[in-house]
């Protein structure tokens, strides 16, 4: 990837990251006030970044051979399986009994909440339980080809 | 009814919801890159495992525009403390933060997005699995907030 690139996605980072702290998105008390029906103020966080995102998505291939700097447009890989509707259900309990998600995990580093270091690494270990668990589940020839 | 449903007002959240579909937008202009957050965590471990799961060529590939992302991340919520933040600590408790961290990490990773890959970019591109993941994201955090709530946690 082109510097140049790689320089787009570090200021897409900063405005996420500043977004996020902005919206208050960083404070698990927030996240939990809106999970008790206290304050709906996260639907409004939630619905102007898709709306804005639906936007982009669905005007910029059409409207665009190619993005700026690369060579294609990317897709969300989502999946109607078991694993994307069960693992959803997972995330959310984990969510509702801790008020962080990976975005502000990440994001609250920078804005100096110490305490999420916590769940930023539980949630790393938890991802590599996944990945673990996953691991059997692979074809045989992906283990072989990655063994030779 | 406005002050009981949103006793904080509502201009704060709607700015930074703004501003966070700017920054997935311009990811996917300049890029086409899509911007969720969940991925990092399993494509970062490529860098510490040797395991085959880890090591695929979707999580390899993208190590390190993911990094640099979270990097950004960080350094944007820098800026946010810098200029017109503040500070503070969260009194959520560490068990709370230990445990949910731990489920909330492995749950994404299962279904493959989480608030922002499968809320924000998943049904911006009309992914009808991506919907229903966050209906059922939604319901299951709002059951368990609220059980943690009545059991006594923050």
């Amino acid at each position: 990837m082109r510097i140049l690139s790689l320089v787009c996605v570090l200021i897409a980072g900063n405005l996420f990251g500043f977004g996020l702290s902005y919206a208050t998105m960083i404070k698990p008390e927030v996240v939990l006030s809106f999970l008790r029906f206290e304050d709906f103020g996260l639907l409004f966080v939630l619905g102007a970044a898709t709306a804005v995102t639906l936007l982009t998505y669905q005007l910029a291939p059409k409207l665009m051979s190619k993005p700026l700097l690369e060579e294609t447009f990317g897709k969300h890989p989502s999946e109607m399986n078991r694993d994307t509707l069960l693992g959803a259900a997972i995330f959310g309990l984990g969510w509702g009994i801790c008020g962080v998600c990976p975005g502000p995990a990440i994001a609250g580093l920078g804005a100096g909440n110490w305490p999420l270091l916590i769940a930023l690494f539980a949630m790393l270990l938890g991802a590599y339980v996944q990945g673990l668990i996953a691991n059997r589940g692979l074809p045989d020839q992906d283990q072989k080809a990655y063994q030779e | 009814m406005f002050e009981t449903l949103l006793p904080l007002g509502f201009s704060h959240y709607l700015i930074g919801g703004l501003v966070i579909g700017i920054a997935v937008s311009l990811l996917f202009i300049t890029t086409g890159l899509i911007g969720g957050m969940s991925t990092f965590f399993t494509s970062t471990l490529s860098l510490i495992s040797d395991l085959p799961y880890f090591n695929q060529d979707k999580f390899v590939s993208s190590r390190n525009w993911r990094l640099v992302y979270s990097l950004g991340l960080i350094t944007g919520a820098l800026i946010w403390l810098f200029s017109v933040g503040e500070s503070s600590q969260t009194s959520v408790t560490a068990w709370q933060l230990a445990v949910g961290g731990f489920i909330a990490g492995f749950g994404a990773r299962m279904s493959n997005g989480c608030t922002s890959g499968h809320g924000i970019c998943g049904i911006a591109s009309l992914q009808v699995p991506s919907l229903l993941a966050v209906l059922i994201f939604l319901g299951t955090a709002m059951a368990s907030a609220q059980l943690i709530q009545m059991l006594g946690g923050v």
